[in-house]
């Protein structure tokens, strides 16, 4: 028994181990390679050859001609994208009221009408998320519009066609993708 | 909460709900051996196995064992020779023996506890070769063990549970691979990414953008109930879930199989009605704490996406922890105090409403078995279960089962909050700072594998001591199930008589309830009012 228990585990594991560890990989790169070719290799954005990043991966906009994204705790630097991390401050962190501050003080210099969005406050789960709330776009619409001699309006159709809503009506929240919005707005 | 956010948990149930029939007849099919094919008869030839030839418990285990213990010594070798192996366009090292040692038995276990950051630490070929395989076989081993529980409940005078090594093939042959196939493509319609490239440079930046066979992976991460992210942030990643209907059909895979499996159960003792009231039992568990959760979520975006918003990242965090799934799309340790405790608590539970592919349901049973007996004491009825005896071996088993994982969880806690090194990797102090190291070990002891992220918890004591609770909280608790299930086949069916107590009515269903929730309370009030109760009073 002990012979026949040694050889059913060893070649069991060895075949299980290329049908999910191998072929079902490769198989589903293979078809992920034929139907979805875009997606399949990180929805990239290319300008000319060049790759300028992706459209699902945030990036850093602190220039008052752009919409700001979310704050970002990735390590090294904010927006690695190599390195994806959220703050893991909790609640009561110290840190995590003076980094909300210090952001609260930074947009309101600019924007000094009324109280930021709190998902502009706030790092997102990844640090890499590419979208903000359409209140936060709202906040940002008319500064943006100043400094670029904009009509409002103008800003806020380039927001509208960068906007995603709930999925099917109901899953999901509405939101609007940064990097998209501002490689539009540079246009 | 406002009426949309509603809306998205009921339509979630809904859609869960409506699934667990289909698949759980399709499930039960599979796991009495009614699905054939040349692939699953020649694999049995190459291994020299019978699958129609019963095991005794004790053979049955030993072959549960055996294989996994194949499983941690593969994944630690391929960590330990990354560098020498191929696929790993970004050259990288080797891991330290600590690091790859917890990684192993991490998802052996169906854990998926991450003491790294995949992108930044792994190969093509070890996420592949080493984890996607061990997703597929953990939760497929956990499928053999609740299957063999199930026949050992419905045979009669019998010394066989099963066939291991059918279990395991025809688990992951036909449920685990096909679902994972469908998943993993339509992930990567949204966005998922999957390919073996190098990592892309951005150009006129030093930054690059990782790449990988991602889809492949999160698919089975998910329905595996494993969760062990590609990437450090798992599913809060763009690349690894980057739509809200990505985010939809994943956190549908946490709790898909689980739940699907108590009509599978019905179905294998041939009593429909009990796999409903264990189903029952787990939703009424679940949905207080979900609305709870999302409630006191709103407003909070510190580590959540904006695509998903404190609802989505709410209902994850409840389905992550319910079932021992332990993905994330939102980081747990920014929860609020309340927000934080009820994922902690899910876990503390012992991972059984839902719980892990296969080990939710046989910690369900556990809690049955607990529960009859309760309730045969206070009522001096003898103690059946579906028309079985239950005595003193099955009550010392069911006790091991259900007190192991509070052991391990306690006992870690307790040697990292009074070590140095312990203590070395927190980044809040105080309340908060018990609460990730509570937070961890309830993680690696009941084999979740979520975390408070900002504990750093790569040092050689928490991968050690969290190593052995992973590894006694998965096996010490398979194992006594074993046992009871080679102990219920040998005997004979009790006929129900006017002192059996029926175990498909509410009454049971509340009973059952009950079991779980004192066992869990009793258990964790003192340390959680030592974390996140505190936290949330100050």
């Amino acid at each position: 028994m002990g012979i026949t228990m040694i050889r059913a585990a060893l070649t069991t594991f060895l075949t299980l181990t290329v049908l999910t560890g191998v072929i079902y990989p490769l198989a589903i790169t293979g078809i992920a390679k034929l139907v979805f070719p875009a997606q399949a290799t990180g929805s990239l954005i290319v300008e000319n050859g060049k790759v300028r990043g992706s459209n699902l991966i945030g990036q850093s906009f602190e220039d008052p001609k752009y919409f700001w994204s979310r704050l970002s705790a990735t390590s090294l630097e904010p927006y690695n994208p190599a390195s994806s991390s959220g703050s893991n401050y909790g609640p009561h962190h110290p840190d995590l009221k003076k980094a909300m501050e210090a952001r609260r003080a930074a947009l309101q210099a600019l924007d000094p009408r009324n109280p930021p969005p709190i998902d502009l406050l706030t790092a997102s789960a990844s640090g890499l998320d590419p979208h903000i709330t359409p209140a936060a776009a709202a906040y940002q619409a008319a500064r943006v519009a100043r400094v670029r001699n904009l009509s409002l309006d103008r800003v806020y159709q380039l927001i509208a066609e960068h906007s995603t809503g709930r999925a099917w009506g109901i899953l999901g929240e509405p939101a609007v993708n940064v990097v998209q919005l501002n490689r539009a707005l540079d246009r | 909460m406002s009426g949309n956010d509603l809306t998205q948990l009921g339509f979630y149930l809904l859609v869960l709900l409506l699934c667990v029939k289909p698949l759980g007849n399709y499930m039960a099919s599979v796991l009495e051996g009614r699905r054939t094919s040349t692939l699953e008869r020649g694999l049995y030839r190459l291994a020299g196995v019978n699958p129609d030839q019963g095991m005794t418990w004790k053979v049955y285990a030993a072959a549960f064992l055996a294989f996994n213990a194949l499983g941690v010594l593969a994944v630690y070798s391929i960590l330990r020779l990354q560098h020498l192996l191929p696929l790993n366009p970004q050259g990288f090292g080797a891991l330290e023996p600590h690091t790859a040692l917890n990684i192993a038995i991490s998802f052996a276990t169906n854990t998926n506890w991450q003491n790294y950051g995949g992108e930044s630490t792994l190969s093509y070929f070890t996420q592949m070769v080493g984890l996607t395989v061990q997703n597929f076989v953990s939760a497929a081993s956990g499928l053999a063990v609740v299957a063999a529980l199930a026949r050992g409940l419905a045979s009669k005078n019998s010394e066989s549970i099963g066939n291991f090594w059918a279990d395991l093939v025809r688990g992951t042959l036909y449920i685990l691979l096909p679902l994972s196939a469908i998943l993993a493509i339509f992930l990567v319609s949204q966005g998922v990414i999957q390919n073996l490239d190098g990592y892309v440079p951005v150009a006129d930046s030093k930054r690059v953008l990782p790449m990988g066979p991602a889809a492949s992976q999160v698919a089975i991460k998910q329905l595996g109930t494993n969760g062990g992210g590609f990437f450090n942030v798992n599913s809060a990643h763009p690349f690894e879930n980057p739509t809200a209907l990505s985010n939809f059909f994943q956190v549908l895979s946490i709790l898909l199989i689980p739940a699907a499996l108590c009509v599978t159960f019905g179905r294998m003792v041939n009593d429909n009605r009990q796999g409903w009231a264990l189903l029952a039992a787990m939703v009424l568990i679940f949905v207080p704490l979900l609305l709870i959760e999302a409630q006191v979520e709103v407003g909070n975006m510190e580590g959540k996406e904006v695509r998903f918003g404190t609802t989505n990242s709410a209902l994850w965090a409840v389905a992550t922890t319910a079932a021992s799934n332990g993905s994330v799309n939102a980081m747990h340790d920014s929860f609020t105090p309340i927000g934080g405790l009820i994922p902690m608590f899910l876990m503390q539970l012992g991972e059984v409403v839902f719980g892990g592919v296969g080990s939710g349901l046989y910690g369900m049973v556990v809690f049955a078995i607990i529960a009859v007996f309760l309730a045969g004491l206070m009522v001096g009825r003898t103690p059946e279960y579906l028309g079985k005896k239950i005595e003193a071996f099955e009550m010392k088993m069911a006790s091991i089962a259900i007190l192991v994982p509070p052991v391990c969880v306690l006992l870690g806690t307790a040697i990292s909050v009074v070590t140095p090194m312990g203590l070395s990797g927190l980044q809040d102090r105080g309340a908060h700072g018990f609460s990730e190291i509570l937070y961890a070990f309830s993680s690696m002891g009941n084999n979740n594998g979520s975390a408070f992220g900002g504990y750093g918890a790569n040092n050689p004591l928490v991968n050690l001591t969290g190593g052995v609770a992973m590894f006694f909280a998965r096996y010490w608790v398979a194992w006594p199930v074993l046992a009871i299930a080679g102990s219920l086949a040998r005997k004979k069916t009790v006929p129900v008589g006017p002192g059996t107590l029926p175990t498909h009515t509410p009454l049971f269903v509340g009973l059952l309830v009950g079991a779980v929730l004192i066992v869990g309370v009793l258990a964790f009030i003192p340390a959680l009012a030592l974390g996140p109760i505190v936290e949330a009073l100050q």
